[in-house]
Order: structure tokens, then C-alpha cells, then sequence
């Protein structure tokens, strides 16, 4: 079975339902080495939009996947990750 | 004596009337927010009418992040702190965040928040609640939003005590200023029109069930049953009046006095307090009853409670001593926004010598009262006292002054 792909645009898709997007930040450009902190998110955020990927692709992802100090690089890779886990 | 502490911005957000000035051209002639519920199907219910906002876009006014984490009361509340911070020319990001607090009054917390998220847990699951469920019900999150918005990290909080809690937080507001604190955003709004918070206002057992507009709510008169609930309320910046003064703010008036009572348990024997309310505010301010010009009343239109206040009003003030309003028949009672609308209403009311009135009651002869009815009437208006009673036994009196005329305006 082939894994599902959770790409960028899903977690931008996402993040903007969670918890909005901030004003300053163009969330639709280059962000996948950017900080979620940087991007405008708490963790309460992060917290949010993991809860939303959690239900959505029905994975359980690890608490420490959801760190305002990673990137939206580290958490598309951590989804993926379990995407394919659970394919397998 | 302690120093005077004063109102330097205010932030309107009613059911006739979005903004001080929409709000004040609407209160002085009159004009009524209160119709038939709109936000959800009121057909089956006992109680159909509201005072409710039109014409509120919360991404209008506030940053798309705070969107998805906010009950509707809350984006109402950050509006109308937006609005009395610029008001007071204060620009919260210019100054000591320790040197600012505040304190708003919460009668429901964020209801059609918290409904929305129960319907999520028992139809959907638990995995499907908002994060931010954990604070967007809770009854502090008023003063939460708005610190984090402005950096105001002082002594801050929440007073619940249903109506009376629009007077409670600004005069704990009031406190924290003579305690030192330069700045403290005070006020209520609440805001809770969803089915659930219906329902739980349904159970209070003191709304009225007409559908007519004219005749639904009718403080001080003898149809009186009920009141007709409503929406929104008034944030205030409060100053120490050195500190304003020198900044060259406007001054809108003084918080002079501030009493407050809790009734004795029914069926004790012993009288209601409202009174002793009124004259601890008096007392507070140091004024006599003849210096006081204007009384912007409760007016829970039960006849009880109309009876309560009647008596407590003319005891101290005379029979028909005092003209007495109720600007709420207007707006219906918006809970912990309600004195707070109130005495948002008293400053406009000082500005303009005009007190705005009471509209649809015809007042029963008995209650010795002279009220406000019909039309505006024009008086200069330097002192005044704003009643509010909660649910329980909150009663609260507050005197305000105005503000010292040759000083008071920046040119």
C-alpha cells in the first residue's frame, strides 16, 4: 500500500484552520525553514493544528514533533514519517 | 485622602449603537437595539426577543490570529478595548507593561464558544474539541486576550457577579490604581445569544416572554415582567488623575464613590441592603444625596426587585427627589456589560447635559419615582450614581463626577 503524502500546502491548509495565520508573515511563501515561533504560533497553536492532523490522516504523533521551535520542514517530515509507518 | 482616579477613554460596543458616538446618537433619543432574536431559530422558545449587535465583523477589526481562539464576547471585548485605548491617546506599546492592568467583570464566559466544542466532544469525540476550548469559555478570558494583546502585565483579573460586575471590576480597577498601578482597562462585556447561554438565562427565571418590543421590558411599571436580554457592554481606561492630567488627556469624569452589598438569605426577615449600597457610595464620594444628580438605575422589571430599588431610591433621595433612568430598556440587560454600559452612558449624559431616557415604561404611580420616560431631558448632570444588582445578591452603587471643566479638554 502506498503511504498518503502530507505535503507543505496540507500543513499550511491546516494551520490556517487551527489557529488563523498571522498578518506579517506570507505563510504562503518559502516557511519550511522558518520556526513555527517565528511564524507567529504558541504552542497552544501547534497544539491545535497536531490534534488536526492527528484526526484528519488518523496518526498519533509524538508530543515533541509539536515544538514552536521546530519548522514546518520537521513536522511535514514527522507526519510523513508516520504516514509511511502505518502503510507499511 | 487617596488620589482621585479617573476615566480618560472609553469603548462602546452596544445593541444600538457600535462605537461611543453611534451608541450616544442612538441612547439620547431613544432609539432601541431590542428585536427578535436572530442568530439562532427562537420560535420554540418561551423568550424570543434580544438586544443584539448587528453589523460586528470581528476580522474587521482584529488580527486573523485571534479569530479561530475567540468567543464572540471576547472579540467584542478587544474591540472596545482597542477603541478606550485610542480614545485616552494611550499607546499601551509606549509604556511599562507592569505599569498597566486589567480588570473586567464576567457574568457566562465564552458560552457559544464552549457550546459549539461540547457539540464537537459528545457528537464527534473528545479528539475533536479545540485546543482552545481550555480558555476561550473561561470566565477571565476578557482580561486574558486583552492583556496579551496590549502587554498589560500588571495587577489584573475577573469579578463575577452577574449585573453588578460592570461596577465591581472598575472598582477593583480603582484599587489597583491606589495601589499604584498608573493604568488599569476596566469594564464588561458580555455576550452570550446561543441556545445554551439562552437556556441558562431561561433558567435565572427573569426573562420576559413577550414578543413585542414596546411592551417586553418595563422597569418600574406595573406590566413589568421581566427583562429582555441583550449583548455587548463599555471598557474603560482609568487613571490616576495626576498621571492623566499630565499627559494632557481627556478627563471624562471621576469614579468618586463605590458601596457595595450582598443581600441577606431570603426568608431571613432582614431587609434588602440596595439601600445601605447607595449611601456607602455616597459616603465614599462625600457627597449628600441633594448633591447628586441623576440616577441611572437597575431596573430589573420584577416587580419585586422594582420595589426594592423604589424604596431604596426614595429613601434616600426623597419621593420623586432624583431623576432616575434606565437606558437598558434600550439595549436589554447585558449582564456583566450592563453598569458598565451605564456609566459609559452617565460621562456621554455629563458631556452633553442631556439624560437620556427610559423608554416604553409607563412608571407605576406607587414607586415614587421620577423617571425619565419618553424623552431626553436636559439637566447639567456633574454628579451621578449607577445602581446594578446581580443574581444572588450583588448589590453595587457607584458615584461618578465629572471631570474638572477648565482642565478637562486637550485643545
Amino acid at each position: 500500500m502506498t503511504a498518503r503524502e502530507f505535503t507543505l500546502d496540507d500543513l499550511r491548509r491546516i494551520l490556517r484552520a487551527a489557529a488563523g495565520a498571522d498578518e506579517s508573515v506570507d505563510l504562503d511563501g518559502d516557511i519550511r525553514d522558518t520556526a513555527f515561533e517565528s511564524l507567529g504560533y504558541e504552542s497552544l497553536a501547534l497544539l491545535e493544528t497536531g490534534s488536526r492532523i492527528q484526526r484528519e490522516y488518523g496518526i498519533a504523533l509524538d508530543d515533541d514533533v509539536l515544538d514552536i521551535e521546530h519548522t514546518p520542514r520537521s513536522l511535514v517530515e514527522a507526519v510523513n514519517a508516520r504516514l509511511s509507518a502505518v502503510a507499511r | 485622602m487617596s488620589a482621585p482616579v479617573v476615566v480618560s477613554g472609553l469603548g462602546v460596543v452596544a445593541p444600538n449603537g457600535l462605537g461611543a458616538q453611534d451608541y450616544w446618537s442612538a441612547a439620547r433619543i431613544g432609539k432601541s437595539g431590542i428585536g427578535v432574536l436572530s442568530r439562532f431559530d427562537s420560535s420554540r422558545y418561551p423568550s424570543r426577543l434580544a438586544g443584539e449587535i448587528h453589523g460586528f465583523t470581528a476580522r474587521d477589526h482584529l488580527p486573523n490570529r485571534l479569530l479561530p481562539q475567540t468567543d464572540r464576547m471576547t472579540q467584542l471585548a478587544l474591540v472596545a478595548a482597542d477603541w478606550a485605548l485610542a480614545d485616552a491617546g494611550v499607546r499601551p506599546e509606549e509604556l511599562p507593561g507592569f505599569d498597566m492592568g486589567v480588570v473586567t467583570a464576567s457574568a457566562a464566559g465564552g458560552f457559544e464558544f464552549g457550546q459549539g466544542e461540547l457539540q464537537r466532544l459528545w457528537s464527534q469525540g473528545s479528539e475533536y474539541v479545540s485546543a482552545y476550548q481550555s480558555f476561550a469559555w473561561f470566565y477571565a478570558v476578557n482580561s486574558g486576550q486583552i492583556s496579551i494583546r496590549h502587554g498589560l502585565r500588571g495587577p489584573s483579573g475577573v469579578v463575577v457577579s452577574d449585573q453588578a460586575g460592570g461596577l465591581d471590576a472598575v472598582a477593583q480597577a480603582r484599587r489597583q490604581i491606589r495601589k499604584g498601578t498608573p493604568l488599569v482597562v476596566s469594564g464588561g462585556v458580555d455576550a452570550s445569544l446561543c441556545p445554551w447561554g439562552w437556556v441558562a438565562q431561561m433558567a435565572g427565571g427573569r426573562l420576559s416572554t413577550r414578543d413585542d418590543p414596546a411592551s417586553a421590558y418595563l422597569p418600574f411599571d406595573r406590566r413589568a415582567a421581566g427583562h429582555v436580554p441583550g449583548e455587548g457592554g463599555a471598557l474603560f481606561v482609568l487613571e490616576r488623575e495626576d498621571v492623566a492630567r499630565t499627559r494632557g488627556a481627556k478627563v471624562y469624569g471621576e469614579i468618586a464613590g463605590y458601596g457595595a452589598t450582598f443581600d441577606p438569605r431570603p426568608g431571613s426577615g432582614r431587609p434588602p441592603t440596595l439601600r445601605k449600597a447607595i449611601e456607602l457610595a455616597l459616603a465614599d464620594a462625600g457627597v449628600r444625596p441633594g448633591d447628586v444628580d441623576v440616577v441611572f438605575a437597575d431596573g430589573a422589571a420584577v416587580p419585586e426587585l422594582d420595589r426594592i430599588e423604589a424604596e431604596a431610591l426614595t429613601a434616600v433621595f426623597g419621593p420623586r427627589g432624583i431623576p432616575v433612568t434606565v437606558p437598558k430598556t434600550l439595549t436589554g440587560c447585558l449582564y456583566s456589560g450592563a453598569a458598565a454600559l451605564d456609566l459609559a452612558t452617565t460621562f456621554l449624559a455629563m458631556e452633553a447635559g442631556l439624560i437620556p431616557p427610559t423608554v416604553n415604561t409607563e412608571p407605576a404611580e406607587e414607586y415614587g419615582l421620577d423617571l425619565v420616560v419618553g424623552q431626553p431631558r436636559a439637566a447639567e448632570v456633574r454628579t451621578a450614581l449607577v445602581l446594578a444588582r446581580g443574581h444572588g445578591g450583588f448589590n453595587s452603587a457607584m458615584v461618578v463626577r465629572v471631570g474638572r471643566p477648565a482642565e478637562t479638554r486637550r485643545s
